[in-house]
């Protein structure tokens, strides 16, 4: 960095304060406007932030909106665990959106790669139609992708859930626009000017807890283009991947078939803090084989009605 | 760690501003090694530059395929940077495709305004009508970057016109605090380093300047009366959260739940509510479960008062005296962005803090030229016009002019029909009078004095 002189930034409040304000200013907004909101919740960091956010927002009363939870079916046990415990104990109404039913009665079917990521539109939308749902909260972050880069606080979706990145609102000093006509839905993302590091950092602070395989665990994975992955029965490794046993952990939450595992020995939130700070891939291009399809593809996946 | 800085950066098209916001990203470390990758990969596919591994910087912030295609930024692309000492968040404004509406759009959130000039071609018309977007928005700070100073031999002649140039043009608009930095985004000069090639130059690089500069709540948050729009009023009744131990000491909770637009507020401090004016007192300010003394903008609270009002969203809580005027009038600039003209006689609505409300506007007072910037007559304003109007209100606003409070004076036109968002505008005071107007006044008096 620049060798100058120290120059104090003054005092007052600093980037997680200013983060957490905007983002409880967002949730307010939306629960102030909307008749029925929802909270996408995989169990994943960034959405068990915005639960603790929207905990924050309301307090002393309970969280105003239910969540929905997307099950591709491929979920990790511990996560599924940790999704029940937490909705239970904030004393929520849990909606589940299943992809295993849309398999088993043939609304959709297996992909060869045998990935699910891609197949959670429909069951999203259809559990956002079947809901009444005006507004979807997701921890979605414009850090995470270049797609996502560009993608409003509140963002409006057509009746078919489709995004179209070239006619979006502008959006306007902390003023959100959230008109919508019947059939159009909105989601919003509270946590859009988050980093990955800034996440952590306040999951830090905050003290917040999360699903157990967030840190270092020891784990039988095999490598597959260039990420470890856990052996299940929903991601075997093939003759030719050899299994071993290793310490991982997650950055991000996902299907377990395409989400993949890192060397590390971070062990807690402090641990891994600092090693997001020296981390030199992102997140996404260290964890999901989903996206590194192409330069678009969660480009691709939204314009369809994906989170 | 200081506070956190938004900044957006604008130019015309070959400034080299993907090269400069691309510079900033990767000296500063926030590229990480998949992206650069990625966006390696992806230049040498499309033949960019002559040498292997020549980056084309603008893929980094081209995030939509259209705009791989075609070449072209379409949208403001937000990203994110940290140096040791302040973290950014910067909206990257294209220059060409729709640039009054991305200006804008980066603008109106931005603490600072980074615009580029080629040092070639000194200060141009579109830098001329940067700047008078920035100044009509009040961003606190604006840095001129005299990019591509190495193509002059770093010639202290070429930036010592860009910077009078600049200077008379900051007086002309108003512009509050102007640096003018030397800089060569593909060399890397004063970009996060101070450059040994402009030995003449003695401020800091643009890094510094950006890791230095108050924020806007930084700046006001002292100086500024308290003011909360109210966004919802917070009151479980039965249904408290699992963390409350005592259900019955929250039995009657009752608290009024925002975010703070300007000043501090205190337990014990006298405040008045608007609307009515009533005055009473801040008996807790509860941030979570967490309750604290005091609380300042841009802060999200939970204010309780001592006296149970009347007060829902909309209603806007305020240091004692410092009522706003209810308005139902206003006079306004507009930044049209829709795609259909706006014309007298328009019926919008009007979303100003947490109060929306019908509007008509029932004048179109003219059109701001953007070189002179003096208003001319205008029938109708177009897609990237800034106009000036006249607006009649359904219902009272709480609204201030926005030279004096940001927060209290912006607000979004929104189309009733389609909910497009159709214009940022912000409360001014009435424009001068025309020629005519003056004219006629004058005669009047002329013959009072008769």
């Amino acid at each position: 960095m620049s060798a100058t002189e120290t120059v104090p930034v003054a005092e007052g409040i600093d980037t997680l304060d200013a983060l957490e304000a905007e983002a409880i200013h967002i949730i307010r907004e939306v629960v102030a406007e909307f008749e029925r909101p929802v909270l996408l919740f995989s169990g994943g960091k960034d959405s068990v932030l915005v639960l603790h956010l929207a905990a924050k927002a309301f307090w002393p009363a309970k969280v105003p909106f239910p969540v929905l939870h997307v099950d591709t079916g491929h979920n990790f046990p511990e996560v599924i665990e940790f999704r029940d415990r937490t909705v239970e104990r904030l004393g929520l109404r849990l909606e589940v959106a299943s992809v295993q039913d849309y398999l088993d009665d043939g609304r959709l079917s297996e992909r060869a790669d045998g990935t699910r990521n891609p197949l959670q539109t429909q069951p999203l939308l259809d559990g956002i139609a079947a809901g009444r749902h005006d507004a979807v909260f997701g921890g979605a972050r414009r850090d995470e992708d270049k797609a996502r880069a560009k993608e409003r606080i509140l963002s409006l979706r057509d009746e078919f859930g489709q995004w179209d990145p070239r006619n979006q609102r502008p959006e306007l000093w902390d003023l959100y626009n959230g008109r919508h006509t019947v059939g159009q839905h909105v989601r919003a993302f509270p946590i859009s000017n988050w980093t990955e590091l800034d996440v952590w950092r306040y999951i830090e602070r905050e003290g917040i807890e999360l699903p157990p395989l967030y840190y270092a665990h020891e784990r039988e994975v095999y490598l597959r283009d260039g990420m470890w992955r856990a052996i299940s029965d929903v991601s075997p490794a093939r003759a030719d991947e050899t299994v071993e046993r290793r310490i991982v952990r997650y950055r991000t939450v996902g299907d377990m078939s395409c989400t993949g595992a890192v060397e590390s020995d971070a062990a807690s939130v402090g641990d891994v803090v600092r090693e997001i700070a020296l981390s030199t891939l992102t997140e996404r291009g260290a964890t999901r084989a989903d996206d590194r399809i192409s330069e678009a593809a969660m480009e691709d996946r939204k314009k369809d009605g994906y989170f | 760690m200081g506070a956190l800085l938004r900044f957006a950066t604008a130019g015309s098209v070959d400034d080299g501003k993907s090269t400069l916001v691309g510079r900033l990203l990767h000296d500063s470390k926030a590229i990480l090694a998949d992206q650069l990758e990625s966006v390696t990969r992806t230049s040498a596919e499309r033949g960019f530059g002559g040498e292997p591994g020549a980056i084309d910087f603008a893929l980094l912030t081209d995030g939509l395929r259209a705009e791989r295609e075609q070449g072209i930024t379409i949208d403001v692309a937000y990203r994110y940077f940290s140096t040791g000492r302040r973290s950014f968040i910067l909206a990257d404004c294209p220059g060409h495709v729709q640039y009054t509406r991305n200006m804008v759009t980066g603008a109106t959130t931005a603490d600072a305004v980074v615009v580029l000039v080629d040092a070639r071609n000194g200060v141009l018309e579109q830098t001329r009508r940067h700047l008078a977007v920035v100044a009509l928005l009040r961003v606190p700070h604006v840095i001129i970057a005299v990019n591509k100073i190495d193509l002059l031999d770093y010639s202290q002649s070429a930036y010592d016109t860009v910077a009078s140039d600049v200077a008379a043009l900051a007086r002309e608009l108003g512009l509050a605090d102007t640096h003018v930095i030397p800089v060569s985004a593909l060399a890397g000069d004063n970009i996060v380093d101070r450059s040994a090639n402009t030995p003449w130059f003695d401020g800091p690089s643009l890094l510094e300047l950006l890791e230095t500069l108050p924020s806007l709540d930084e700046l006001e948050t002292e100086f500024e009366a308290l003011r909360m729009p109210v966004q919802l009023v917070i009151r479980p009744q039965g249904s408290l959260a699992h963390d409350v131990a005592d259900a019955e000491a929250f039995r009657d909770y009752r608290a009024f739940a925002g975010r703070i637009a300007s000043g501090t507020v205190r337990v014990g401090d006298r405040v008045q509510v608007f609307p009515g004016g009533a005055t009473t007192t801040v008996t807790g300010i509860d941030a979570g479960s967490t309750t604290v003394e005091a609380a300042s903008a841009p802060r999200s609270v939970s204010l309780r008062l001592a006296d149970q009002l009347d007060a829902a969203r909309g209603a806007v809580i305020v240091a004692e005296g410092a009522l706003p005027t209810p308005r139902r009038e206003l006079d306004a600039s507009v930044f049209w962005l829709g795609a259909t003209p706006l014309r007298p006689g328009a019926r919008v609505l009007v979303k100003s803090g947490t109060s929306t409300v019908q509007a008509l506007v029932t004048d179109i007072v003219g059109r701001r030229d953007l070189d002179t910037l003096a208003l001319e007559p205008a029938g109708a304003l177009e897609i990237n016009d800034i106009g000036q109007v006249r607006v009649r209100l359904a219902a009272e606003l709480p609204v201030e002019e926005y030279s004096t409070h940001r927060r209290a004076g912006a607000f979004l036109v929104i189309d009733p029909q389609s909910g497009y968002t159709l214009a940022a505008g912000i409360v001014t005071e009435a424009p001068p009078a025309s020629p005519e107007a003056v004219a006629e006044a004058e005669a009047a008096a002329a013959w009072v004095a008769v």
